[in-house]
């Protein structure tokens, strides 16, 4: 845990129960309703989300219906205000780990996964990936696009900050010594950016070249391509980097910046040495390494060979290191570090590594001349000393060391070069090549063998005596491990050198005798004496050139670590997990094509002729065309390769590839689950052949095809061929009612009705065809909805299943069979085939709920309680949305606008207690001052500067008139550059201000806050686009770009000239609500706003509460309790709240004001007028039951309503129940609309009746049944109880006869194509639910709007589905729509949180961008009341217009949306948009066409603001 | 185009069309840097009076964007400005100036694909009706 964290856990003493705060888990658009509604409430909210952006799944919607708005229009507003709301925290990249606690104060554990880029500092430029060469298939586009590793979810993502997707680290960088992000170097090469290559690879590994010749590369031993065919060529890869680095010039090394005083001496320029010299002067450090051999290099200059290592190359590292600052002193032993110490450095570092004297061969005859080791030979011949071995040398050993000294000693001129090899060469330390390619150099290799002793003639060599190997190992006379040896199989070889391979130990027997018994720590590297490091210890010691680097690293970071004075432990290293691609993944991406088998390019090597005569390099590297072919096989194990390319790129140091995950802890007083769905998993249902037919898509995949911002710009085109399909079929329920979901999406059918429309749209001559069971259109809008497809788009819908998908493989077109209801068998071709996929839990989300405790379906949906539709079985945790049951965008966002009111009732006390509110500096009055502009230019990295001359147009900005001040920032909304404006504003007493960069639609509220820090109205700002709509559109004329920059900011620099202050008021408010309606509606709305502590006046015209659920007697099935009882509940607390004052028998007679200030008259039932004061009304009038004399009700006893059946069945025995019913559904208006609940409640009455009498028959009549979400269980059910469904057509509905006391009903079955005739004893009718006559009547007295079919018209049917267009007017219940009780309740309290969002402020601000009238010129002509969407605008008699007229427009500044409507209709001018007055607007056009500068207005105060 | 130095004054409501330009340039798609783009809150806000007084100032074009029909944030303010759109083609046609200068387009905002296409069919036209005669008018007749 930070230290931040434990300042902000520690025991609060002001800690009040309960907690304040919500916790809000899902940031779709469910989750932000949440959020927003509490917030405003005065709740301080956390809103968790699991990926790196909120938006949900609306997000990538293109519309949606049934009015076909645009998802984004209406979602990205709110992204903008959840993402800078003072107190909503938005916490992406996170996921709920557990709860303790209670209801009140909950403990929420966290799992914050790394973003890798901080939130704060990203501006969200995108430089980063523009840079990044990692690209992968895009989420958001549904994979039907590519995106790069580091990203932004969409466009418009909140917040815009980029982050990057990490599986892992890469196996080649695990398994590399110094961590070597080789998937990063390779990504590079891939793409041709070697420099960069380059430049990466020197991050962990400061002897490129080295390492790219003489490494033993473990890397390619863990690669993953090695599971599909072969390791790519990674050391070959890394070498062609350095190679074209040298061919075409290097980049020159400028030496590092010295930043720390302290020096260190590093003794030893080997491997460990210098890159430990590296790293630390790269720290700042002072370094001096010191060497006892006349070079520098160690063991890389005289150990290895120059055919294998060419001297030149490692010079070049070597200069790279040397350039950074670093000291060389070359023919310098050391004998006492101590000294060094005493002599100014802060720090000796002991890299001496191999020790320099050699061991004893431990051979009989080793003293003889001509023996010598292989170690001391190499190091002589690569120091250019002379070496005479003569024509016949025998090697011994088999080490890369005895390869290298066979190889050397044949490149002297011996004619004979025996290698002895103890063992068979496959068990070698050296790779079967490297043995190979020796002997194709004519070495002979003799396997199996061991030296006895050498022979020596006069203290000469001669030869030496061999034996075979056995089995197993000995121990000679002097202690020496030796192989067993044949007895017998001895022999002679004759030889003029002997070279031997010994073991080389690291020691320091080289320095004076208190030092040589120095040992290191193994962890930190640090000797006994402070100060003094050892790497090159007996123990620490490095086998391979690249271990020897990481152990250069390691002593860097602890010998810093000891100089900065901290623990000299390193912290505890997170355990970064390795990034796994399984077999079979792979063998299914080989499978579907995405990868194709190719072998590695294996490079070259030099003629045999010329290796063997000189010392030039045998391996040649691979050249341009192989090495960018080599590595395009890498398989981007990590995604991010980790190149750094980003880190390069970003310009405000935002990227930190070394995040880790953290645990954090929150409190909250209740939290409100808002996780979504995930859409079934189409490839699960494998005879539709989704994965395997490109043409078979998701709807989801081809929402984003119809997007016009998605991968095809909105044009329907194939997978395959990217042709427009002529033939479309939609699939429906795949993943829903079948035998795996026994539910109903309740979205598909109207998702796939928009996507059918959208479609022919873009393309009117598809033909599209829907293969559907039922046509479930059963919400407001729906049905006229599917109508309108039907007949203006000719979308066809044909109801039934398709039996077999098959792809015609040549045209890969589709090819459906199905049976049509006729039961006539068709074949048909289609070119794209869509999957109309369900909803599912996802399993994480499932893993949630269970963490939490509780209560799932099988299925993981969440159970909610009686009586509160959206509280969980867990006290203070709420569900909402398809969480609970499939269901679409308005039920989502009024279930969380409910579960906001049940959790602010229940935390009402703390109200305000966790929120804040910015404060800022009392405003100057700038109305007397002339304009004194201040022009901020933004680079924005490279996106503006890298188009537009900048610095040109930040000049030319300081030429405008006015213009005080102008200069350029990097990125002038980073959080530096923010607080830079206000000390600028203050300094150079600016009062107007100018930002030329992105979009005020993103950025105008975090600039307006600079001016309101320094003092300034926020109103005194203008921006200008030059990055969205100049820089980024016109990149391919960057002197157009920069001319229109110029001018943009020209026309910026006008209007903001004539900017006034414009002042908000704060109009105070009646904290008090007004429900009309006493049903459940208009009970639970006004209990839900009375327990989160407002005042209600609940009115009823009835004489007793309840309104429709007094006729609901059967509850729905599925352990619900009595309807009865629950309405008992519900008045007993209306009646004892003490915050409810109900009237009874009251009618509301006219009212008055607007949102805050509301004045309504009712008449009470002794018929005394009252006036009641209130903020908000909430409407809720109810619906009632249709009564027609459709199918002859009211002409006999025997037919009756679904409600009088229910009422019959509530007061009947058994014995009295009838035993034939007939039942129609869609009766009278219901066949122009759909009343939704009809359906449902005939199955709740048809099973109800099954379970009194099991022996009745029931024959239900219906043209599409829509059971919609779990209500497709009742419809099961009752299927499976021997109720019969039958379908009848609308254009030939049933007929019913009476005669005397029988009923016949005569229909036509349209499934089956035949008349039948029922003789029931009992017809019931779903006559539908119509709206109340009140309706009407509120609808004129508070001028809000109803529908087509008489219902409450809402102000956005998506997102604000319980306002009205009228502020502070909200409905709720079936009003608005019919609907069951649980529907009707959550809607009820989504209303109350609606209004206790204005409630629980004291004040509503005002003013602001509003319509002003001038009264002296208002004639008071109406065009401004008619014109107003909103009813604003109205003549009041207290002012007087043109001509002394009495009477004038008012606009009242408290409820005005500032659209300008009227400004912009007024004949008189009399009307002017504050902020948009006509002057400004003018002043900008003038601006824009008069290049010279007499176009700025002068600054005029009469001008208007 | 650059040549003559166009100048077209695109009027964009803030919820859609604007944003639907902003989008534009978020997916780097170009379009003639004649089109100079001016926020209003609403393309209901267009008067007709500005836009004959932007095409006396001089602009050679005035192009309207809002949102789709029945998209309106406000209602129906779309509709009010393609009214006015027409009325003022009729101005223009009566005083002798080419309709087609100032024109309407709707869009939502994701729509950077339908604002581009808008935008290059409208400098297009402009190009090829040449200068605003009115523009090199003196510039006191404002006065």
């Amino acid at each position: 845990m930070s230290a931040m964290d434990a300042v902000q856990f520690s025991p609060n003493p002001s800690h009040t129960f309960p907690v304040g705060a919500v916790m809000v888990v899902g940031g779709g658009i469910a989750g932000m309703q949440a959020a927003l509604d509490l917030a405003d409430q005065g709740f301080k909210v956390y809103l968790v989300e699991q990926k790196s952006a909120i938006g949900g799944h609306m997000a990538q919607l293109d519309k949606t219906f049934p009015t076909n708005d645009c998802a984004m229009c209406s979602i990205s507003p709110r992204l903008v205000e959840v993402g800078r709301h003072l107190n909503i925290e938005v916490l992406t990249d996170t996921e709920v780990l557990d709860v303790s606690g209670e209801a009140g104060d909950f403990s929420v554990r966290l799992l914050r996964k790394p973003r890798y880029v901080d939130v704060q500092k990203c501006v969200g430029c995108g430089d980063c990936a523009q840079v990044c060469p990692v690209s992968i298939p895009d989420p958001y586009e549904e994979g039907l696009k590519q995106r790069k590793a580091i990203y932004r979810l969409y466009s418009q993502a909140v917040p815009a900050a980029f982050a990057i997707e990490k599986r892992g680290v890469a196996p080649c960088r695990d398994a590399c010594p110094a961590g070597q992000r080789a998937q990063g170097y390779i990504s590079l090469i891939a793409q041709g950016r070697y420099r960069e290559a380059l430049r990466v690879i020197k991050e962990d590994n400061p002897f490129p070249s080295v390492c790219g010749r003489t490494c033993h590369h473990p890397c390619e031993g863990s690669c993953t391509r090695a599971l599909v065919d072969q390791p790519v060529s990674i050391m070959a890869l890394k070498r062609f980097v350095v190679d074209y680095a040298l061919a075409y010039g290097r980049e020159k090394v400028d030496p590092a910046a010295r930043t720390r005083p302290e020096w260190v001496a590093v003794v030893g320029a080997g491997p460990a040495g210098l890159t430990a010299a590296h790293d630390l002067v790269r720290m700042g450090y002072g370094v001096t390494v010191y060497e006892a051999l006349p070079v520098p290099g160690g063991m890389m200059r005289v150990g290895i060979p120059a055919h294998r290592l060419p001297k030149g190359v490692l010079q070049q590292d070597i200069d790279d290191i040397l350039a950074l600052g670093v000291i060389l002193k070359t023919n310098t032993p050391i004998k006492d570090p101590t000294a060094l110490l005493k002599q100014g450095y802060h720090a000796v570092c002991l890299a001496t590594g191999i020790a320099s004297s050699d061991h004893s061969l431990g051979l009989e005859g080793e003293d003889a001349q001509g023996v010598i080791s292989a170690a001391t030979f190499l190091r002589k011949v690569n120091l250019g000393d002379v070496v005479h071995i003569g024509d016949r040398v025998a090697v011994i050993g088999g080490g890369i060391t005895a390869l290298d000294a066979a190889a050397v000693a044949r490149r002297l001129g011996a004619s004979e070069v025996h290698l002895v090899l103890d063992r068979p060469r496959g068990e070698l330390p050296a790779y079967s090549w490297e043995v190979a390619a020796v002997e194709a150099e004519g070495i002979h290799i003799r396997e199996g063998m061991t030296a006895v002793r050498i022979l020596a003639e006069a203290g000469k060599v001669v030869g030496v005596e061999l034996a075979k190997t056995g089995k197993g190992m000995t121990t000679d006379i002097r202690g020496h491990r030796r192989p067993v040896i044949i007895p017998g199989s001895e022999f002679r070889l004759d030889a003029d050198t002997v070279i031997a391979t010994v073991g080389q130990f690291s020691d320091l027997d080289f320095l004076d005798a208190p030092y040589r018994e120095l040992t290191a720590d193994p962890k930190t590297l640090a000797s006994q004496i402070p100060g003094i490091f050892v790497v090159g210890g007996r123990k620490t010691g490095a086998a391979f050139i690249v271990d020897a680097i990481a152990l250069g690293h390691r002593v860097a970071r602890s010998i810093h670590r000891y100089l900065q004075g901290e623990p000299l432990e390193p912290p505890a290293a997170h355990a970064f997990p390795v990034a796994k691609i399984s077999r079979q993944e792979l063998a299914e991406k080989v499978k579907g094509g995405e990868l194709q088998l190719r072998p590695r390019v294996e490079p070259t090597l030099l003629p045999m002729q010329e290796r063997v005569t000189s010392f030039r390099e045998v391996v040649l590297g691979l050249t341009e065309h192989q090495a960018r072919a080599e590595a395009s096989r890498c398989l981007q194990c990590g995604v991010c390769s980790e190149c750094l390319a980003c880190v390069y790129a970003c310009g405000t140091g935002a990227i930190d590839h070394e995040m880790v995950a953290q645990e954090e802890t929150r409190r909250v007083g209740a939290i409100i689950l808002a996780p979504g769905y995930q859409a079934y998993r189409a490839e699960l249902s494998e005879e539709y052949g989704y994965g395997r037919y490109p043409n078979v898509v998701t709807a989801l995949q081809f929402e984003r095809l119809l997007s016009a911002s998605g991968p095809s710009m909105g044009r329907v085109l194939r997978p395959s061929d990217g042709k427009t399909p002529q033939r479309i079929a939609f699939l429906q329920c795949v993943g829903s009612r079948d035998q795996s979901h026994d539910y109903c999406s309740a979205v598909c059918c109207m998702y796939a009705t928009k996507e059918a429309i959208i479609a022919k749209e873009h393309h009117p001559e598809l033909d599209i065809q829907v293969f559907l069971m039922d046509l479930r259109a059963f919400s407001k809008g729906y049905w006229a909805y599917a109508e309108r497809a039907r007949q203006q788009y000719g979308v066809q819908y044909r109801r039934c299943r398709v039996s077999a998908l098959r792809q015609d493989p040549l045209s890969q077109d589709l090819i459906l069979e199905y049976q049509d209801e006729q039961g006539e068998r068709h074949k048909e071709v289609f070119n794209l085939v869509v999957l109309s996929v369900g909803m599912e839990v996802s399993e994480p989300v499932r893993q949630l709920g269970r963490r939490l405790g509780i209560e799932l379906d099988e299925y993981g949906f969440c159970h909610t309680v009686q009586f509160n539709p959206v509280e969980t079985s867990r006290p203070g945790i709420y569900a909402v949305g398809p969480f609970r049951e499939p269901k679409d965008i308005p039920e989502s966002v009024v279930e969380a606008s409910g579960a906001a009111a049940a959790a602010a009732a229940r935390l009402s006390a703390a109200r305000f207690s966790l929120t804040t509110t910015r404060q800022f500096p009392p405003e100057r009055d700038v109305r007397g001052e002339p304009p004194r502009l201040g022009v901020f230019v933004c680079h924005c990295g490279s996106n503006i500067a890298g188009f537009v001359d900048v610095p040109a147009v930040t000049e030319y900005a300081a030429s405008l008139p006015n213009v005080v001040h102008a200069e350029s920032n990097l990125y002038t909304c980073s959080q530096d550059s923010i607080q830079h404006i206000t000390e600028v504003i203050r300094e150079r007493g600016l009062n107007r201000v100018v930002v030329a960069s992105c979009s005020p639609l993103t950025h105008a509220p975090l600039f307006q806050d600079s001016l309101r820090a320094a003092g300034l109205n926020p109103y005194l700002f203008e921006m200008a686009n030059i990055r969205n709509h100049c820089s980024w559109v016109h990149s391919d004329d960057c002197p157009a770009a920069t001319r229109k920059a110029q001018e943009l900011v020209r026309m910026a620099v006008a209007r903001a000239t004539l900017l006034q202050p414009q002042a908000t008021v704060q109009v105070s408010i009646q904290r008090a609500a007004l429900v009309v309606g006493g049903g459940p509606a208009g009970i639970t709305a006004a209990l839900s706003l009375a327990d989160a502590g407002f005042s209600v006046s609940l009115i009823e015209k009835e004489p007793q509460l309840g309104g429709n659920l007094r006729q609901i007697f059967v509850p729905l099935p599925e352990g619900a309790s009595q309807p009865q009882e629950l309405l008992r509940h519900l008045v007993v607390r209306v009646r004892s709240h003490e915050r409810i004052t109900l009237h009874l028998g009251a009618q509301v007679l006219r009212t008055s004001g607007f949102r805050g200030n509301f004045s309504t008259t009712i008449q009470l039932a002794d018929g005394q007028q009252i006036e009641i004061a209130h903020g908000v009304a909430i409407l809720a009038t109810g619906a009632q039951e249709y009564r027609g004399n459709e199918y002859g009700y009211r002409s006999h006893p025997d037919i009756l309503t679904q409600s009088e059946f229910e009422g019959l069945l509530s007061s009947s025995t058994g014995e009295q129940l009838p035993q034939r019913v007939a039942m129609i559904l869609c009766v009278g208006p219901a066949e122009r609309f759909c009343s939704r609940i009809c359906c449902t409640v005939a199955l709740k009455n048809a099973l109800a009746l099954k379970q009194r009498k099991p022996e009745a028959e029931i024959v239900v009549l219906y043209r599409d049944l829509r059971a919609y979400g779990f209500k497709e269980r009742l419809y099961t059910q009752a299927r499976s109880l021997g109720v019969t469904f039958i379908r009848y057509h609308p254009e030939q509905p049933p007929v019913v006869e009476t005669q005397g006391d029988g009923l016949t009903v005569r229909a036509w079955d349209a499934s089956l194509k035949r008349a039948f005739e029922l003789r029931p004893q009992l017809l019931v009718l779903s006559m539908p639910a119509v709206p109340s006559p009140e309706t009407r009547h509120l609808a004129a007295l508070f001028k809000v709007p109803v529908d087509a079919d008489g219902f409450f018209q809402e102000a956005h049917v998506k997102l604000r589905p319980v306002d009205f267009a009228t502020d502070g007017v909200f409905m709720a219940g079936s009003a608005h729509y019919p609907k069951l009780l649980d529907e009707t309740m959550a809607q009820a309290q989504a209303a109350a949180a609606r209004a206790a969002r204005l409630l629980s402020r004291d004040t509503l601000p005002a003013g602001g961008r509003v319509a002003v009238v001038e009264a002296e010129r208002c004639t008071g002509c109406l065009t401004c009341v008619r014109i107003c969407p909103f009813n604003v605008p109205r003549i009041s008699a207290e002012l007087t217009g043109a001509g002394g007229i009495l009477g004038a427009a008012y606009i009242e500044p408290s409820v005005c949306q500032g659209c300008g409507q009227c400004a912009a209709e007024c004949p008189a001018k009399a009307i002017q948009l504050m902020h948009y007055t006509d002057a400004q607007l003018q002043a900008m056009v003038r601006a824009l066409v008069r290049s010279g500068l007499e176009f700025i207005p002068v600054h005029r105060l009469s001008s208007g603001g | 185009m650059a040549e003559q130095n166009l100048q077209i004054v695109a009027y964009a409501c803030e919820h859609c069309a604007y944003a639907a330009a902003d989008l534009a340039g978020a997916l780097r798609m170009q379009y003639p840097p004649e089109i100079k783009i001016v926020l209003l809150p609403c393309t209901g806000k267009l008067d007709v009076l500005l836009a004959l007084q932007a095409l006396e100032d001089g602009v050679d074009g005035v192009m309207v964007a809002g949102c789709l029909p029945g998209d309106c944030h406000y209602q129906d303010g779309n509709v009010n400005a393609r009214r006015r759109v027409e009325h003022l083609q009729q101005i223009l046609q009566q005083i002798g100036l080419q309709p087609q200068r100032v024109q309407m387009f709707n869009m939502s905002s994701a729509m950077a694909g339908q604002f581009v296409a808008a935008a290059t069919q409208m400098a297009e036209q402009i190009l090829a009706l040449g200068h605003n005669p009115l523009r090199d008018l003196p510039p006191e007749r404002n006065l």
